[in-house]
């Protein structure tokens, strides 16, 4: 019943010509997509990998279960030192993260370019 | 709720992501009724999170359970109770620490019943008093005609 979450990485260059890996989600965001968020972050090597964006814009549901997920790649970023930004959550879902205090270590934007231009 | 009302009744599987069909139903429900579209996004998400609560605590993924999810469509609110064999919740929601949730002092997980509180009207989590049938009451109230 709950969908599949798919994710890729995508590998992009900064207004400020830094290199930024985009993790782009697509389906559910739920206890099921454990491989999907943090198996994919995983596979970024921490040593070089410092700019994070996180692609929200084809989830069209997040449960509390996605949004533990989505602390738990936080807590890994923190601890390697890198930088995430997430963009194209819906109005809701922005609420959501902000009422759980998500925003205070990943900001939140609209699109990508705004994304990219807080880096 | 005052006057005239009308019941919806789901009954789920204690499958996780059949939480989804209580969503939707709810959501037609508040369109119904009227509710803006920004409270129904709140309701689906409360919603959503009492089913998985009641699948994954309440009946603990037995397949066998149901989880029963009764709408009560009110002139002025929307009640909604997620019943489940359980013996109830007996922790409050707390409103999640970030910082501890990110230094590992708190578990990453356990926002359901904070979101739920949060994002309706009122909220109640009543044990059951044969120590099963436990649910949780959400109500959310529509919004007073304009002048």
């Amino acid at each position: 019943m709950q969908t599949d979450t798919k994710s890729k990485i995508d590998q992009i260059t900064s207004p400020a010509g830094e290199p930024v890996s985009v993790l782009r989600f697509e389906g559910d965001i739920a206890s099921t997509s454990k491989d999907a968020v943090l198996g994919t972050y995983q596979t970024l090597p921490k040593a070089t990998v410092k700019n994070i964006l996180l692609d929200f814009t084809k989830v069209d549901y997040i449960n509390s279960s996605g949004i533990a997920l989505v602390i738990q790649l936080l807590i890994e970023a923190s601890n390697a030192g890198q930088k995430v930004l997430a963009y194209g959550l819906s109005a809701h879902f922005t609420k959501v993260f902000t009422m759980v205090g998500i925003t205070k270590y990943a900001g939140l934007f609209p699109d990508q370019s705004a994304a990219l231009a807080a880096l | 709720m005052s006057g005239k009302s009308t019941s919806v009744e789901v009954r789920l599987p204690s499958r996780l992501g059949y939480e989804k069909v209580a969503m939707s139903t709810a959501a037609s429900v508040a369109k119904l009724m009227g509710f803006r579209e920004d409270r129904i996004e709140d309701l689906k998400t409360a919603i959503a999170e009492a089913c998985i609560n009641a699948i994954e605590h309440g009946n603990k993924l037995n397949e066998g359970l149901q989880v029963g999810v009764l709408m009560n469509a009110g002139e002025d609110a929307l009640e909604i109770k997620v019943i489940d064999d359980g013996s109830g919740i007996k922790a409050r929601p707390h409103k999640p620490d970030i910082d501890k949730k990110i230094h590992g002092e708190e578990d990453p997980r356990g926002m359901g019943m904070f979101l739920i509180q949060a994002l309706v009207d009122e909220a109640e989590w009543v044990a059951g008093s044969n120590g099963k049938s436990s649910y949780v009451r959400l109500v959310v109230r529509l919004d007073p005609p304009t002048q």
